[in-house]
């Protein structure tokens, strides 16, 4: 999230689409619940079902599975057509002036400028800004300063296209190749009529929707704040980041990023998740969202030449462009992590870590698995098989792999996979996939560090100890670690060296406290530092009080730039309990820690005007104080703390332009700098921006026997997929308490469909796609209403994924143990590697 | 169930008045639901049964996310799902929190023939005394909300209890405590009432939802449980709860005047018959007619 669970109260407006708050965060929508009680706050529900969350909405639109960029686009063109954007935050904190290259084109025809077909990629050469200078008013001109210089020499290949340092702008925002003017000509397409034949939301519903929200900035007026909150309704299509990027651009369109109850908001799903990604559980990425290193990155200077950004933006305007400090993020990292080994000779041992030369996401895993490339695996907490997408394809992935080690707290689907239903007694003899359980701790058996959502970190304790052999997670990985590291000391091996270096200096090797790791994380001084401008020294050993302190030169070790300030000299921040909220605006700034820096609004310094002052006086949240010469507030400022208005630094400071970004320029997506409305793999019609060009064309499909896609002739039903409030994924099946609240797997399906195929209420039905058949009773609802579909009736239909084939109904045989994730397609979202698990198709019939 | 520091109000079955009765000024509890922010997560189920220590129970899917029909003798709190349909067509999920409404006028308690078994307290909380309940299901019959339910095992009745046992000693009922979106208000009934009656002309003025009231039925004098509803002329819609209760008149006339009738049958008999004797004397036997056993 860029705001926070609790700042959800200070909102005016909510858009909650993509998501189903109430069902899948209870404690959480508290704070909408408090937004309607105590501010009149309004809530919009967009969503394929009428579902909880809907029923607490002031307005609710039905939309088709997957056509969210449909909707979120036509509303981009309503506001601009009505007036109703944050034009001095547009002008000023977004790169809404800034100049588009020539030769950039928009995808009418369904794609962008530069795509090659036979890669399935772009050149986004032409996804660029424009060099050059003040072209304000100036309609014509802007052209370029000097030409891209052609490569002199053929063998040499051109330098990688690169942000100029000097960007050409029309703060006029007239100029025909400006960002906003492109964005116009983007979304005018998307009228109410064509949002209505993609979505099947009847226009005058529709425009009911977008005129509510856009409401919150009618004529400009910017006291109003309005939030959008999402979850994978939203991440979970195969062009789900895409879909974010939209919603990012309509909230600085209309000037709601920085503002206290505004933001573009994630909701998490698990209860760690947001660690789990700040650490990098992602083969792509390194501690605290530093890129991974790839093949190209021949050394140390490579990798930090292509990854350190360098400031791009208008000439009179500053830009903090805080990744500039990429290398002393990367150079501590390494010395957290291979010690002394790391040093300024070797490059900081970059050389140790791999660099992947392929996709290794999720579904490349399994099908890796499926060809044999993959010979074992370790899930922890992590059930797979459930998971899918396409159960079947990862159930035979497992078939051929050697081994595969299980960390759980039950006897899961994955553990078992060999005994699916399906898979006889004669084939399991076939089955050479050696299985290690191994019992590990249940949550309330552990401590250590959450995360949620908001970026808060907390500490947990744990409330008992892991029952019989069950081990703690760090023990277990530890424990393998230190084997397999004297076994590299006896053995030798392939380039033992990351093994054999990897700093591992904890009080019992065998079992590290986490606290220690925590400390790990903040990172300390190896050298006495001293700050220049304070003259604060910190000794050698002493844990850093921030990420500002982290040096280039090897002299600070840091496992997480982002949690640099979590345990500190002064202790655990994130042990504090200080409940006082002095602001009343929910930023209890003693509670916990956030990153960065505990700062709980990110970006703001947006919610002040270019001179300093908070667009709502009754929400101030940072201002600028004159007098000291500093940003002061309520909350951390998101900022260079003496940057004075005058020098007109963005307040996007992660970004090289300074500003927040409508047009997302080289580099940042692979699929196109402005989204574009693309049908699911699997849909019942051509999409009518581009009928020759439906799908993403960067989306590609696997090629196993198990990667098999239906047509709408055969499969004419969408269907998407869910949970519930009273299960949790995979393993509340094997507890009595949600068992008794829901009992068993279902189909919501429409009464028109139920009347159509003369199936009532708690008939036994299968739904079938292309991949697999799931069977459970009918759900015959009215929330889910048929819808008009470009002409055509289609009906959509949804399911929980909560049961398997192994808990508390499947042991008894009270169900038909088919996991949810049987239908769903091996296809993903080609920047964040997400799978299309919320919009495919299928049939149904009686069981 | 604990007493603690609550003071009695009315006996069922019970001759004379009860010993607390005007003897402490006591608030009246008020338990406030509000239908307009409930978001049907069952939290509150749970929370009743593990306050009150009872165990899970099968169940089964019957077309909707509600836990089962009705609540049972081991599952007092339920949360009831209808989907309603609105008079411009559109679809709306309405969840209502069922368990006892704790009236003020509890027919319950009025139909109750046994001496004790249910009392009111002078908090106004409803509380079923087991040991002295002999199953006759006289209860069902008083209620006009369908609540009080038989354990056919212990021939006891049931319901809940707004949590007699923590609000003796000062705590806030256990699905109160654990309601996650602030749905669930306790307090005294005048605040309670207050605090519906704002949220309601919130709903009215700033979200146009010109139907929405409170529901504190006077049929029974006003309840311990009142609901904000969207809709307070339709309060059928939201798991049939009734629009209009009240003791039925059977019931009230049984334990009222039927008694006095039945009192006045039987005096009357016995000051017939008493006088009749008095008048007439014994029955006497005709010897001379009576030859063959008094046959004529």
């Amino acid at each position: 999230m860029t705001n926070g669970w609790i700042d959800i109260k200070n909102t005016d407006m909510m858009l909650i689409m993509g998501g189903n708050p109430a069902e899948n965060h209870p404690c959480g929508f508290k704070w909408a619940m408090e937004a309607k009680r105590n501010r009149n706050a309004k809530l919009i529900s967009v969503d394929p079902r009428f579902t909880r969350t809907s029923s607490t909405a002031d307005l609710f639109c039905q939309i088709r599975a997957g056509t969210d960029i449909a909707f979120l686009g036509g509303l981009i063109r309503y506001a601009v057509e009505n007036n109703r954007i944050a034009k001095e935050y547009l002008v000023n904190y977004t790169n809404a002036a800034f100049i588009v290259k020539e030769g950039f084109k928009l995808p009418e025809d369904g794609l962008y400028s530069g795509f090659n077909e036979a890669s399935s990629s772009y050149d986004k050469t032409t996804w660029n800004y424009e060099e050059g200078g003040d072209f304000s008013g100036k309609t014509d001109g802007a052209t370029p300063a000097h030409a891209t210089p052609a490569s002199s020499n053929p063998a040499t290949p051109a330098p990688p296209p690169a942000l100029p340092p000097n960007i050409a702008y029309d703060l006029t925002l007239q100029h025909p190749r400006c960002v906003f003017q492109l964005m116009k000509q983007q979304y005018s397409r998307y009228t109410p009529e064509t949002v209505e034949r993609i979505t099947g939301i009847p226009k005058d519903q529709y425009l009911k929707a977008v005129d509510l929200f856009t409401s919150v900035r009618k004529d400009g007026d910017m006291k109003k704040v309005a939030t959008i909150i999402y979850a994978v309704g939203w991440t979970q299509h195969t062009f789900g980041t895409q879909i974010i990027r939209t919603a990012a651009m309509i909230q600085l369109l209309l000037g709601n990023v920085g503002r206290a109850g505004g933001g573009v908001n994630a909701l998490r799903g698990h209860s760690n998740i947001q660690g789990a990604t700040d650490m990098a559980g992602l083969y792509d990425s390194l501690p605290g969202y530093l890129k991974g290193p790839i093949p190209a990155d021949t050394d140390l200077a490579a990798f930090l030449k292509r990854t350190t950004p360098a400031s791009s933006k208008p000439t009179p305007w500053d830009s903090f462009n805080y990744y500039a400090n990429t290398p002393k993020f990367m150079v501590s990292l390494l010395k957290s992590m291979y010690g002394d080994a790391a040093t300024k000779e070797n490059g900081f041992a970059f050389d140790y870590l791999p660099k992947p030369g392929q996709d290794c996401s999720w579904t490349h895993i399994w099908n890796d698995m499926y060809n044999g490339k993959i010979k074992g695996m370790m899930a922890f907490g992590m059930n797979g098989v459930m998971i899918g997408p396409d159960t079947n394809k990862n159930i035979n992935a497992l078939k051929k792999a050697d081994w595969l080690v299980v960390g759980e707290i039950y006897q899961d689907e994955t553990s078992e996979f060999w005994k699916a239903p399906g898979i006889t007694t004669d084939e399991q003899k076939t089955i050479n996939t050696t299985v290690y359980r191994l019992p590990c701790a249940g949550f309330a058996e552990k401590d250590g560090s959450m995360t949620n959502s908001a970026r808060w970190v907390t500490w947990k304790y744990a409330a008992v100890p892991p029952p019989g052999q069950a081990r703690l997670d760090q023990d277990i990985i530890a424990q393998i670690f230190l084997r397999v590291r004297d076994l590299y000391k006896k053995e030798g091996g392939k380039f033992p060296d990351p093994i054999l270096n990897l700093s591992w200096a904890y009080a019992d090797a065998a079992h590290p406290p986490l606290s220690q790791v925590a400390m790990e994380l903040n990172g300390k001084a190896l050298a006495d530092l001293t700050d220049p401008g304070t003259n604060q020294v910190i000794k050698a050993g002493q844990q850093l009080p921030g990420f500002a302190w982290l040096k280039d030169d090897g002299t600070t070790a840091c496992g997480n730039w982002i949690y640099s300030g979590m345990w500190t000299e002064a202790g655990s921040q994130v042990q504090r309990r200080g409940t006082e909220d002095p602001s009343g605006m929910g930023v209890y700034p003693n509670w916990a820690w956030s990153w960065p820096a505990n700062r709980r609004v990110l970006y703001n310094r947006a919610s002040c005007t270019p001179d300093g002052k908070p667009w709502d006086p009754e929400r101030k949240q940072v201002w600028w104080n004159e007098a000291a010469g500093k940003w002061a507030g309520n909350d951390v400022p998101d900022f260079k703390p003496d940057s004075h208005p005058k020098d007109h630094m963005g307040p996007f400071i992660m970004n090289p332009e300074g500003v927040g970004r409508l047009f997302a320029p080289i580099g940042v997506l692979a699929d196109g700098p402005f989204p574009e409305h693309y049908e699911p793999i699997e849909s019942p019609i051509k999409n009518p921006l581009h009928p020759d060009r439906s799908n993403n064309p960067l989306v590609t499909k696997f090629t196993t026997p198990f990667d098999k896609f239906g047509t709408p002739e055969e499969y004419s039903i969408v269907c998407t997929t869910y949970r519930l409030t009273e299960q949790y994924h995979y393993w509340t099946k094997n507890n009595p308490m949600n068992v008794q609240l829901i009992p068993e797997p279902f189909v919501e399906i429409p009464v028109e469909l139920a009347d159509e195929k003369g199936i009532r209420g708690t008939d036994k039905i299968k739904v079938i796609s292309a991949r697999g058949t799931y069977i459970a009773k009918a759900f015959v609802t009215r929330r889910l209403k048929p819808m008009m579909i470009d002409g055509k009736k289609v009906y959509q239909i949804g399911l929980p994924i909560h049961q398997g084939f192994r808990g508390i109904t499947e042991d008894a045989g009270r169900d038909a143990r088919t996991p949810a994730n049987l239908l769903t397609p091996s296809v993903t979202d080609p920047n964040a590697h997400t799978p299309e698990s919320k919009g495919f198709l299928v049939k149904i019939e009686k069981a | 169930m604990s007493q603690a520091t609550l003071a009695v109000r009315r006996i069922s079955g019970h001759p004379g008045p009860a010993p607390g009765d005007d003897v402490e000024r006591d608030f009246q509890v008020c338990k406030l639901v509000d239908t307009t922010t409930c978001i049907g997560c069952k939290a509150c189920e749970v929370a009743c049964l593990e306050w009150n220590g009872y165990s899970f129970t099968d169940t089964v899917f019957d077309n909707s996310y509600q836990t089962m029909p009705e609540t049972t003798w081991n599952y007092w709190n339920l949360i009831k799902f209808n989907e309603h349909e609105r008079e411009d067509g559109s679809i709306t999920l309405l969840m209502r929190k069922d368990q006892c409404m704790h009236c003020a006028d509890p027919g319950c308690l009025t139909a109750c023939p046994a001496d004790g078994a249910i009392v009111q307290y002078t908090n106004g909380i409803v509380d079923f005394q087991q040991q002295n309940c002999i199953g006759c299901g006289y209860c069902v019959s008083g209620c006009p909300f369908d609540i009080p339910k038989f354990n056919p095992t212990t021939k006891k009745m049931f319901k809940c209890t707004l949590c007699v046992d923590r609000v003796s000693v000062g705590l806030e009922p256990a699905c109160i405590k654990t309601c996650p979106t602030g749905c669930l208000h306790f307090g005294t009934k005048d605040d309670m009432l207050d605090l519906a009656e704002t949220r309601a002309k919130q709903l009215r003025e700033n979200y146009g939802i010109e139907k929405a009231g409170v529901y504190d039925p006077a049929g029974v004098g006003g309840t311990g449980v009142i609901y904000v509803l969207h809709d307070v002329t339709n309060p059928e819609a939201y798991g049939g709860l009734p629009k209009d209760p009240h003791i039925p008149w059977v019931v009230r006339f049984w334990k009222g005047p039927a008694k006095w009738i039945g009192n006045l049958a039987m005096l009357g008999g016995l000051l017939g018959v008493t006088l009749h004797y008095l008048r007439y004397g014994p029955k006497q036997v005709d010897e001379a007619k009576d030859g063959n056993g008094g046959k004529p």
